[in-house]
């Protein structure tokens, strides 16, 4: 539905976005997810017409959207900040976008109603933007997006400004929402954790390129390079060497822990000398006084170097034989209190070849 | 947090800062009800330097022209300052800034003569037109200050949100900018009034002889002799200001609506 | 996000409808401002090289000889400011008044602008309305308060005179002297010495003089240590505001100064109303414009490094 061709655009010197390409599906909730200047806000503005591409193409439904300017887009857009109007009430900031479509005023009046009714904010309708809480602006601002349907709605961390748990409260509401209204979504935000809970997709950015596009569960767990592995959850991210290996594994050395195998993306042709890294989970490490390695897995031995209690999980940084330091991670799940091993325990840990995945 | 507390030492230093700023201007105010010629000694109460001053036509008619040029010059300067706020805030034309701020740079006393010496030179006869001329041009400057200083408090992305939900620029200026920018903009012409009707300096050179404003009227008696009519103007003055001060901060709660 | 993508790309959105609009916009007060701001400031520029008239004003700036066509300026008028001692030693002694002024104001400014500052926030309003209130009241209604207060009938000359005759020194009179110009520049003047201060001083985060002090200061280093330099852009910005408007007054002077009390607005008023030399008065308006070019950028690059200083 939306196309994305080779966009690109710099700032002086600095170039936000590198030929970025990418197609959004209708009714999906899409994300672009990378750190702070990686380019996903200004490919947002973009979409929403607040910023000019020196380069390429954004096509919706097949339309070019370049000349038209942001009034004239089917686009609508819920600001980091809100941007609520603060001389107008939330009856009035809901009915904006109404009123500039021309609709008649019962219409209007109609339609404010139900929309409110929607977020739940029936009472709210005569105060003025100053008097809500963050999650009620947060909620009368999305209001005030889809209140004439839009094809797309774009968010700009809208969650960035609220508390944790506020946030995570409105996570669920909005992919609810997403699921009522149908309306293709393209959320923007550098929160990983967030990204992964909402989205049907999400594009990876990294310095105005796409490092990676993917479901949530293939991004965590087959990431196809560096980036995306390191900015996505914690990871283990080894320097190897491609020896050899078939299409199901490839076989790797990695400095100090000698041959291994791991898998990797078929896409992906690993020659024999290819520099590459494996990226290993810290949970899907067993770890273990002493461990009996099934006939798939590695196996080490080695002490434990430091350790971070989390609650839930421990985090223990493993230093092999060699100085090679791994993290792996348990969960506390014993009852009681769980307390496993001391720093200085000489420990063994393993994993499955298929839970290591090599990335060039 | 005893650092975030005036002393005590700090507060009395404050009052006495506070009492230099009164003092002057009770003494003014006190002496305007005194019955003797001499602000020196008080003798009694009174009111006849008030009854003298509503017979003293040359007062009134000064009074009445500052009300106008003053009315005047705010209208004018609020509608070219506002335009130069706006147009500073976009900061296209780099010259702008210069023009619209050297007035207000410059001491008033170099703005009066120069605008006296090219009224001259160009035969334009002083008086309360080139008065009002005069005014506009250093009022401009502070109507633009505000008006730019409010848009530079205005959330970028409100513009921006108009837009988006479907907004022509127009409609976005004249539904989210303007109304979010009246209360600079009444600052701004509440300012230039102000100024305008308290000018002196720039209005003792380009008014030439046949117009005549309070200021200048009051520097005239002044300049003859301390007499306690002056004190009954000046307390007048004062209460004018005071009420306007007054009147603004009843009414700009209203207006602001943030 | 970098916060200045999110406002910069505005420009990026500018048509060239709109950035038509913003120069239509632009261009009736500057033109106002280019016809009577910028002309008569280079009117004056002109008329300090041309001759004066003879009754007052200028003479014209050509004349025909023969049907020849001639310029006629001069450098006289510019030279006669060196020449004469009375002009330089003029300027000198207003830039002393008004660098006096500007002392005096930041040293009674600086213990209000802190205690309001540093008073509960709810007070804070009142007690800035209380400063900006009597700079409300008329330029001239607060000179004339002074003229009263000096005046040699007042209790405040005839209190003092008692002191002085008690140890045998000669009366003074305070009415017509530099003291009487001083102290009322300053009156005049101290509001736009406490704003900006308090501004600034407003700004400050109170837990860095908690942690000053937790790390071993003292009240007064505390003060000097934290508080002072954090202050000082609004010191500059004040003395701006102080140092520039006292530099070129003359109604001050002309009231309450009497003849030692002059300054260099009065010999410029004097030579375009009462002499009616006008091209000595623009030189001395012109130098005077100088000053406070140099003053205004000086404060500019202060303002920089100052705000720079501050972290903030």
């Amino acid at each position: 539905m939306l196309e994305i061709n080779a966009v690109s655009r710099s700032f002086g010197d600095f170039v936000a976005l590198n030929k970025v390409s990418l197609h959004i599906q209708a009714g999906e909730f899409f994300t672009l997810l990378g750190p702070s200047g990686c380019g996903k806000t200004t490919l947002l503005r973009m979409i929403a017409g607040f910023d000019q591409a020196d380069s390429g193409q954004i096509l919706l439904d097949g339309k070019s959207l370049c000349a038209l300017p942001p009034e004239k887009r089917p686009i609508h857009t819920v600001f980091q900040s809100y941007a609520l109007f603060p001389h107008m009430t939330v009856a009035e900031n809901i009915a904006f976008p109404l009123r500039m479509a021309k609709m008649n005023k019962t219409e209007i009046a109609h339609r404010v109603t139900e929309v409110l009714n929607d977020v739940r904010l029936p009472d709210k309708a005569s105060h003025y933007p100053d008097a809500l809480s963050g999650g009620q602006k947060q909620r009368i601002a999305i209001a005030r997006a889809l209140v004439n349907r839009p094809r797309l709605l774009l968010l700009d961390e809208p969650l960035s400004a609220l508390d944790a748990k506020l946030r995570e409260q409105m996570q669920i509401e909005l992919i609810n929402l997403q699921k009522d209204v149908g309306i293709t979504f393209v959320y923007v935000t550098h929160d990983q954790g967030e990204a992964l809970a909402l989205s049907h997709r999400i594009a990876v950015m990294n310095k105005g390129e796409i490092s990676q596009i993917d479901e949530p569960s293939v991004l965590y767990s087959c990431p196809d390079n560096r980036f995306v592995a390191d900015f996505i959850g914690q990871c283990n991210i080894l320097d190897a060497t491609v020896v050899g290996g078939d299409e199901h594994k490839v076989n790797i050395t990695i400095a100090g822990l000698g041959e291994i195998s791991a898998t990797a993306n078929p896409e992906i042709n690993f020659k024999p000398g290819d520099n590459c890294a494996l990226t290993l989970r810290p949970e899907k490490i067993r770890l273990a006084a002493t461990l009996e390695a099934d006939s798939d897995e590695v196996l080490f031995s080695g002490k434990v170097h430091d350790m971070l209690y989390l609650g839930d999980v421990t985090v223990y940084i493993i230093e092999l034989a060699n100085g090679v330091l791994i993290e792996a991670m348990l969960a506390n799940d014993a009852p009681g209190r769980t307390r496993l091993f001391d720093t200085g325990d000489a420990v063994q840990i393993a994993w499955r070849i298929n839970a290591g995945h090599l990335v060039p | 947090m005893a650092n975030n507390r005036p002393s005590k030492a700090l507060f009395s230093a404050g009052f006495l800062v506070y009492l230099f700023l009164y003092i002057p201007l009770a003494v003014v105010v006190i002496f305007s009800f005194n019955d003797s010629k001499l602000n020196a000694e008080w003798v009694g109460f009174t009111w006849k330097w008030y009854e003298k001053l509503i017979h003293n036509e040359d007062i009134l008619r000064a009074a009445g022209n500052s009300l106008i040029i003053a009315v005047i010059s705010a209208v004018i300067a609020t509608v070219l300052g506002t335009l130069a706020g706006l147009a500073m805030h976009r900061g296209r034309q780099k010259w702008l800034p210069a023009l619209v701020l050297g007035p207000i740079a410059m001491p008033d006393i170099l703005i009066g003569v120069s605008l006296l010496l090219m009224f001259i030179l160009l035969n334009v006869s002083l008086g309360a037109v080139s008065i009002i001329l005069a005014h506009v041009s250093f009022c401009i400057g502070f109507v633009a200050l505000a008006v730019q200083s409010r848009l530079a408090g205005m959330d970028q992305s409100l513009i921006e949100a108009a837009r988006d939900l479907g907004a022509s620029p127009w409609q976005s200026f004249r539904l989210i900018s303007l109304p979010l920018l009246t209360p600079g903009i009444i600052a701004g012409a509440m300012m230039a009034f102000t100024l305008s009707i308290d000018d002196f300096v720039i209005t003792f050179f380009t008014a030439g002889v046949g117009s005549s404003t309070l200021p200048l009227e009051i520097y005239s008696m002044v300049k003859i002799a301390v007499t306690p009519e002056v004190n009954a103007v000046s307390t007048l003055l004062m209460l004018v200001t005071l009420t306007l001060i007054t009147l603004l901060s009843k009414i700009s709660p209203t207006v602001l609506r943030q | 996000m970098p916060a200045t993508w999110f406002h910069k790309p505005v420009q990026t959105l500018m048509n060239r409808a709109e950035r038509l609009r913003n120069n239509l916009m632009a261009l009736p007060p500057g033109l106002y401002l280019l016809l009577f701001f910028a002309v008569p400031s280079l009117m004056m520029l002109f008329a300090s090289f041309r001759y004066p008239g003879e009754y007052g004003g200028l003479a014209p700036w050509y004349y025909m000889e023969d049907g020849q066509f001639s310029l006629d300026f001069t450098l006289e008028n510019w030279l006669r400011l060196f020449e004469s001692g009375i002009y330089l030693g003029l300027l000198f002694k207003s830039l002393g008044y008004a660098l006096l002024t500007t002392l005096i104001c930041t040293l009674m400014a600086y213990p209000l602008a802190l205690m309001i500052a540093r008073s509960q926030k709810r007070f804070r309003d009142l007690l800035l309305l209380l400063v900006i209130l009597p700079f409300w009241s008329n330029f001239l209604v607060r000179i004339y308060a002074w003229m009263i207060i000096f005046s040699p009938q007042g209790a405040l000359t005839i209190g003092l005179n008692h002191v002085t005759t008690a140890l045998g020194l000669e009366p003074i009179s305070l009415m017509f002297s530099s003291t009487a110009v001083v102290t009322c520049l300053v009156y005049v003047h101290l509001p736009f010495m406490i704003l900006p201060l308090y501004a600034n001083l407003e700004k400050h985060d109170s837990r860095l003089l908690d942690a000053a002090q937790d790390l071993g200061a003292n009240r007064f280093q505390c003060f000097w240590l934290i508080t002072w330099p954090q202050s000082l852009p609004g010191i500059y910005a004040g003395a701006i505001l102080v140092f520039i408007p006292s530099l070129g007054i003359f109604a001050i002077p002309d009231l309450l100064g009497g003849t030692n009390g002059i300054m260099i607005g009065n010999v410029i008023k004097q030579q375009f109303v009462e002499s009616r030399d006008w091209p000595f008065g623009s030189v001395l308006s012109l130098v005077l414009t100088g000053i406070t070019l140099l003053l205004v950028l000086l404060a500019a690059k202060l303002g920089k490094t100052g705000g720079a200083n501050n972290g903030k």
